[in-house]
């Protein structure tokens, strides 16, 4: 299969995806300029980190009109994967791919830690290879990771089963202490109704390696992979 | 030389040279804005000149400058750009080295790190930005520094940075402090360079100038490493990235005076940071250089179009002709004088090959980024500003760059060293001599007597429970707490968490987890340890000792990391160098530093040099700030600081010192008595090279666990740290110590035998060359030998446990506290609850 990672002027983990896709994975991947509009030969596309067109306004609210944009608009709703990280994930916001937004952290100050997470979802190709409510440990970097819904929104949400990750503690535990910026139920990371277009805050590429402090992150892309291979596995 | 006779002056140069009609404009030479309004200030005066400088500057030329000419030569020649009163001073440092491929005198140092790859580093001073606007002073800061890396054509891999503030309870420091640490973030954090590693101090001494000093790690391969050079006659000249703005005009000039009263008027000379067009002008500039379209590169820092026009055709012996009307420009309505002179962020000098001028357009319009041809190289050195056809400045660029008249300085020893070594810590804090001390706690039943433990076979016994109540702690684990508590001492994770420290995917050690930041270099299976490092208190105290101990207790960082110290650069800075005291303190500092960089191996690839920190006549601290580069061979055999595995065995390689001179100008003593006095401790440098050498020796045969080197806090801190930053399971220790006078080998020198000891040395000294490592029982003999074979001390001191540090001397019980009341000390000082409290209230009031 074949990644794609959108690179918007600002974008900053492009590269560290594309290491970990490359070289960790040893998948296929590709950059993609901001302003290309043909996504054919793609199998995921990933929105990386970073401060698109700096964050300027609000965060990924310039991005979103990017002329890219609209052929991953296509790309999702073709069944195509789309993950976006941090950043991403706050573009996909902007653009309406998922429902809620992003304010400021609680403590007005951007976060650089290792959190732990709880998996909410494993059925879904993101996750497939963690277990249910299994706790794993992946950095965050951000000061717009407070997600916010209004309620009716949330309980559709929760009840569809479309929260990924919460922010937890080392045991799973979900309290406002485990809780690094504010987000409504902990909330960490969000899916489509579709089950193929994911925003997560936590940066998965960050933790791909022993050597950087984990290999969650590895898992997560392994789980797209795996699922990709299976599916195809299905439909030939 | 006011009057404004000879409306027609001709360049002294371009006449000898028969170029006759190059006549260049006059813009009312002479005329200064105070004089028009009848008051007698000469305009060199009023741009910071001296009379002397100004005399020079007309003998160069051969005429009198006009007011942009002037303009650009007192930016050029002000301390900040010239370092004037410095230069001779600087000639000391060695600045050869195997691995260096470039020394001082570019954008930035290069060291190689192997056959390929090289390391590129440099750091800056932006104090006096930071001490008026304190987000955009930082946040430039970081700009600048980072651009110098880039105008080497490296990819910017690392930000580190050393703070300076008053006390946190100042709301004033409080609001620059928090200022400051915004600004880093919101820069560094934008344009995705991780910000691994620094420093954060706090004295009275800089309550009212703040130092942020930044500094850039970036790497490069050896074939493309880029020169700040205009070399190939002919060349386009670019200006890439920002257009020109009036912001921070004369912000070199600014940085060259003391603060005063009025500084604050002097926002504008602060210049604003657009990270976004950092980013974007990073990304143009490498792929520029990794296209082989560019000749020679460099950033516009201080003194803007002016400073690189002049250095980069200084450097090649070249001259460059600009003309303005080509300037993309942010406001209308900008003189040549304002446009030579603004110190816009985020723009870049490029030198272009000829024949590639449209793919330089290209890219850079792909990027999305302002590209502007504005003038070419010539042959005849100087530098030649146009308007059209109008020439509006014509100045030899050797002369800008290059001639300034170097500042001759008086020294003069200042007299507060004489008073400050004649006090004695000891007396000041009340300390009685160890044995008499044990004799006493142990008679008032506050402690118990039980044996050493420090024998690896020896058997550990229970330790006893930690009593409840806070005031029946045995009474150096309250010091030990205060000194954990004490700001400058305190867990930094509010200011770090801040920073993206993991983008780019290379930190292998985090900030906060060991003695310096160590990224690993992809493909190549090594990695860099990197770390800035230097106490103001000791260099005020005794310059030459402090500049000596800044540059070893860097390199014994990155050692304690497993890194092998292989260069430095650095930031000095210091009070106003016209007086005779404040260059008393350089010309010593340098030595001291000169020396260390000599005998350990490391030399000075470049730096900065910051004059003027004093506001209204208060002088900072001598402060010399040591950026080290380390070289790790294998990046698996990293070390941190915290402990790894209970049962481990505790062993300090370097001298177990007890005498009261390690007390000298410590953090214990500022922490006790709220002074900053006293001879600092001193350092031996054979001594400090073969505690290193050992050191490194047994990380790089995989002997030890850990290591934290003995700093600030003396012995007890370092191993408070040791227990709060292990993995759980092994957070605390069980140390016994040997007294001097007990211990079979002696710890001191023979001559110091007979001198007295003390528990509050033992503890809290500051003494110099002392390392904690942790390592498997069974290695402590391969340990002994190495430490033999190079000469160093090395002792067994207890071994590592689940929780809680207990620390016994001659068997009695002198600290014992569990990590979590430590950790309530060390990490409360800085999180959240505490930052968001009015300053005054809560610790900061105690």
């Amino acid at each position: 299969m074949k990644f794609g990672i959108v690179v918007f002027p600002g974008s900053n983990c492009d590269q560290d995806c594309y290491y970990a896709i490359r070289d960790i994975l040893g998948c296929d991947v590709d950059y993609i300029w901001h302003t290309v509009t043909d996504l054919r030969g793609f199998d995921c596309i990933i929105l990386p980190g970073g401060f698109s067109y700096g964050d300027y306004l609000r965060t990924g609210a310039i991005a979103r009109f990017s002329p890219v944009m609209k052929a991953v608009k296509d790309f999702a709703d073709g069944g195509g994967l789309v993950l976006g990280i941090c950043n991403g994930f706050q573009i996909l916001l902007e653009a309406g791919f998922l429902p809620g937004a992003m304010l400021r952290n609680k403590g007005l100050r951007f976060l650089c830690k290792y959190v732990h997470l709880r998996v909410e979802n494993n059925k879904n190709p993101f996750t497939c290879l963690f277990e249910e409510h299994e706790v794993i440990r992946m950095p965050i970097a951000h000061f717009d990771g407070n997600y916010y819904a209004d309620s009716r929104t949330i309980e559709a949400l929760e009840a569809r089963g479309g929260v990924v990750f919460r922010y937890s503690d080392e045991k799973g535990g979900i309290a406002p202490e485990t809780n690094p910026n504010g987000s409504v139920g902990n909330i960490a990371a969000v899916i489509n109704e579709a089950g193929n277009v994911l925003g997560m805050m936590p940066h998965p590429e960050r933790c791909v390696e022993e050597l950087l402090g984990g290999e969650d992150g590895r898992r997560l892309f392994e789980s797209i992979v795996s699922w990709f291979s299976g599916r195809r596995g299905v439909g030939s | 030389m006011n009057t404004s006779r000879d409306r027609d002056v001709r360049n002294g140069r371009a006449q000898k040279r028969g170029q006759v009609q190059d006549r260049v404009r006059d813009q009312g030479q002479g005329r200064g804005r105070g004089q028009e309004q009848g008051q007698s200030r000469p305009s060199w005066w009023e741009l910071g000149l001296t009379e002397a400088e100004y005399r020079e500057i007309v003998e160069i030329l051969g005429r009198e400058p006009n007011w942009t000419e002037l303009g650009m030569f007192s930016v050029m020649w002000s301390e900040h750009c010239s370092y004037k009163h410095s230069r001779p001073y600087l000639k000391l440092f060695p600045t050869q080295g195997s691995r260096i491929l470039i020394g001082p005198g570019e954008n930035a140092g290069v060291i190689r790190l192997d056959e390929r790859w090289a390391v590129v580093m440099k750091c800056e001073s932006h104090n006096h930005p930071v001490a008026v606007e304190p987000y955009q002073g930082a946040a430039t800061g970081v700009g600048g520094i980072v651009r110098d890396i880039l105008a080497m054509g490296a990819r910017p891999v690392a930000i580190l940075d050393s703070l300076r503030f008053g006390p946190p309870d100042d709301p004033r420091s409080r609001f620059l402090f928090q200022g400051v640490v915004s600004g880093i973030a919101g820069y560094g954090n934008c344009i995705g360079v991780p910000t691994v590693g620094g420093e954060v101090y706090f004295d009275e001494a800089y309550a009212s100038n703040p130092l942020c000093n930044v500094m850039c790690v970036g790497l490069v391969e050896i074939d493309r490493i880029a020169r700040a050079r205009a070399s190939e006659v002919g060349s386009p000249v670019f200006l890439v990235g920002a257009s020109t703005g009036r912001d921070g005009i004369h912000g070199a000039t600014f940085a060259s005076q003391e603060l005063g009263e009025d500084s604050e008027a002097s926002r504008p000379n602060v210049q604003v940071g657009d990270p976004f067009m950092e980013k974007l002008a990073i990304e143009t500039c490498l792929e520029l250089v990794e296209r082989g379209y560019v000749i020679g590169i460099q950033d516009m820092g201080a003194a803007g179009i002016t400073s690189s026009c002049a250095e980069t055709a200084a450097r090649a012996g070249t001259g460059i002709e600009i003309d303005l009307d080509k300037v993309p420009l942010r406001e209308s309505g900008m003189t040549p004088y304002e446009i030579m002179l603004s110190e816009s962020q985020e723009r870049m000098l490029v030198i272009g090959k000829s024949g590639r001028e449209n793919e330089i357009a290209e890219v850079c319009r792909r990027w999305g980024i302002g590209c502007a041809l504005i003038g070419r190289v010539t042959d005849d050195g100087m530098l030649t500003v146009k308007r059209g056809e109008i020439i509006e400045a014509r100045v030899p660029a050797k002369a800008l760059a290059e001639q300034v008249p170097v500042v001759l300085s008086r020294e003069s020893r200042p007299s507060y060293i004489d008073e400050e070594w004649s006090r004695d810590p000891v007396s000041l804090l009340g300390a009685k001599p160890g044995p008499s001390l044990l004799a006493e706690l142990a008679s008032a039943g506050k402690t118990r007597s039980g044996k050493a433990r420090c024998e690896p076979e020896g058997e550990p016994g229970e330790p006893e429970k930690e009593p409840e109540e806070e005031k029946d702690l045995p009474r150096f684990s309250r010091d030990l707490l205060k000194c954990l508590s004490s700001p400058t001492i305190a867990d930094k994770a509010w200011v770090y968490s801040q920073y993206d420290h993991m983008v780019q995917n290379n930190t292998a050690v985090l900030p906060g987890a060991g003695d310096a930041a160590v990224l690993r270099v992809k493909g190549t299976g090594k990695a860099i340890a990197l770390t800035m490092d230097g106490n103001g208190r000791y260099a005020y105290l005794d310059p030459e000792m402090g500049g000596a101990i800044a540059v070893a207790e860097a390199a014994r960082n990155v050692v304690s990391t497993g890194a092998e110290p292989v260069a430095i650069t650095n930031c000095l800075n210091f009070p106003n160098p016209e007086k005779g005291e404040t260059m008393w303190q350089f010309s010593r500092v340098v030595r001291g530093m000169a020396l260390a960089c000599e005998i350990l191996g490391t030399p000075v690839t470049g730096g900065n040099v910051s004059f003027y920190n004093e506001t209204l006549g208060k002088p900072v601290y001598p402060t010399p700030v040591v950026g080290m580069l380390g070289i790790i061979h294998d990046v698996k055999q990293r070390l941190s600081s915290g402990f790894v595995r209970e049962g481990d065995i505790v062993a300090l390689i370097g001298p177990l010192d007890g005498r009261g001179a390690s007390l000298g100008g410590s953090e214990y003593l500022k922490v006790k008595t709220g002074l900053v006095t006293g001879k600092p401790p001193q350092i031996d440098l054979d001594v400090e090279k073969r505690v290193q050498r050992t050191c490194l020796r047994a990380a790089q045969s995989g002997l030890l666990h850990s290591a934290h080197d003995c700093s600030e806090g003396g012995l007890a801190v370092t191993l408070a740290e040791c227990c709060m930053l292990g993995r759980p399971g092994s957070r605390g220790a069980e140390i016994s110590l040997r007294s001097p006078k007990s211990a079979p080998e002696r710890p001191v020198k023979e001559e110091d035998a007979d001198e007295p000891w003390f528990v509050e040395s033992l503890l809290f000294g500051e003494a110099q060359s002392r390392i904690v490592v942790t390592l498997h029982p069974d290695d402590m003999p391969a340990l002994s030998e190495i430490g033999r074979t190079e000469g160093a001390p090395v002792t067994a001191i207890g071994r590592v446990t689940a929780d809680g540090l207990w620390v016994n001397i001659d068997g009695f019980t002198v600290i014992m506290v569990s990590t979590a009341k430590m950790e309530e000390a060390w990490r409360g000082r800085f999180d959240d609850k505490a930052m968001s409290r009015k300053p005054g209230q809560g610790p900061y009031s105690d």
